[in-house]
């Protein structure tokens, strides 16, 4: 059981990593603002993802669990919330060029 | 090599890496970000390290709040078109550089020259904890046995306070700061300013709360609810209060006022100042720990937002 668990952990955050990595990537490869942003935004916030759900079956207790949920969702909204407002930013500085 | 080592190993280069970075960094903004990226490195350096309380504050206050206001202290010095202007001349720098290789080389014979093993307190300091009631090693050190230390800290920033205001024109005395809000009203940052702050609210008490047993205290949590609050007015939900306020002025200084009083009290009580009386210790840290957090709070908001601006309206 523990390593089924174990196994399903490496699994979730090894892809994790990779989103990570591929978001990273497109953050420094991608040719404008508006294609990194979207491409970062959506790698990170499923890679995050991942690796929560690899963490959720290694640490004991409902309330650890709901934490770790929890930061990936303000994490979520934070970087929701940063990436709008840069885009804002980048459209209406492209509009006065 | 097992994991941890290179895990250890690759944390240790990254943070010299970019802290090399920050000090190399061509501009202004690219140097700020990288001081933010360097507090983050060095909070998870002190986790590796089993210092959870100094890892919270590195990451609230030394990469957090520090880094908010030295990224308002960059858009206001771009702002100025000076920046190029004060450019020191090469013998200044040579001189800044040699003084710099002199403290790390002072440091690296302190920390060299040390006895192994290192004189250390802490056995002391955990066998005596049971006498406080508290859990956490950490918070016994700043509330019980260094106190003094912890009260002048808590004094400090209502100084630095008093600091930036002095900064403001005769005529905006009393008045209120500028507000951080960029005057374009944003739909998703105006939910973000209503969402996060009962979050934020919930994190920072926690921290406080939990701070007698496990890693947190009044500055951890103080700086969550700042943020917060500092983050409803970048959304424009809130203005900046006026700094002649009776209400902000007493949250200001109920932490110190409240923490000087108690320590007073311990002369008549337990005989020394800052001394606690027997079995009354926890309860009064945890009042000195909730009050001080509503002051740090306070404080750091307010040092955020920087001098008064605008004209005071009797």
């Amino acid at each position: 059981m523990a390593l089924a668990t174990d196994i399903f952990s490496i699994l979730c955050i090894s892809a994790g990593v990779f989103f990570f990595f591929a978001g990273a990537v497109a953050l420094l490869r991608f040719p404008d603002t508006l294609t990194r942003l979207h491409a970062l935004t959506k790698a990170d916030n499923l890679g995050l993802g991942l690796v929560v759900l690899g963490l959720l079956p290694q640490v004991d207790g409902v309330l650890p669990a709901l934490k770790l949920c929890l930061v990936w969702i303000v994490t979520q909204l934070a970087g929701t919330t940063l990436s709008q407002l840069i885009a804002r930013v980048a459209r209406e500085k492209a509009s006065k060029a | 090599m097992t994991l941890a080592a290179i895990l250890d190993a690759s944390f240790a280069a990254l943070t010299l890496l970019v802290a090399t970075y920050a000090i190399f960094a061509r501009g202004l903004f690219a140097a700020v970000v990288a001081f933010i990226s360097y507090g983050l490195l060095l909070a998870l350096v002190w986790v590796r390290l089993s210092a959870v309380d100094v890892a919270l504050t590195e990451a609230a206050i030394g990469s957090g709040v520090t880094g908010a206001l030295l990224i308002g202290a960059a858009a206001r010095i771009g702002d100025a078109d000076g920046a190029r202007a004060g450019q020191p001349k090469a013998m200044t720098k040579i001189i800044a550089a040699l003084l710099c290789v002199a403290v790390t080389a002072g440091i690296a014979a302190a920390v060299l020259s040390l006895p192994t093993p290192a004189p250390t307190l802490a056995p002391r300091a955990v066998r005596e904890l049971p006498a406080t009631g508290l859990g956490n090693p950490v918070t016994g050190v700043l509330l019980a046995y260094r106190a003094i230390d912890t009260l002048l800290e808590s004094v400090v920033l209502v100084f630095a306070l008093i600091g930036i205001w002095s900064f403001s024109r005769d005529g905006a005395w009393g008045g209120a700061p500028r507000s951080p809000d960029a005057g374009t009203s944003d739909s998703a940052l105006t939910f973000l300013g209503q969402l996060l702050p009962p979050i934020a609210i919930i994190v920072g008490v926690h921290l406080v709360w939990t701070g007698a047993d496990a890693p947190g205290g009044a500055f951890q949590g103080g700086t969550v609810l700042a943020a917060a609050w500092i983050l409803v007015m970048i959304a424009g939900l809130r203005q900046p209060p006026r700094i002649d306020g009776g209400w902000l002025r007493f949250a200001l200084v109920v932490g110190p006022a409240l923490f000087l009083a108690i320590g007073l009290i311990g002369y008549g009580i337990a005989g020394a100042f800052l001394a606690y009386p027997e079995g009354f210790a926890k309860p009064l840290i945890l009042l000195i720990e909730a009050a001080l957090t509503l002051s740090i709070a306070v404080a750091l908001g307010l040092l955020a937002l920087g001098a008064p601006a605008r004209r005071h309206q009797p």
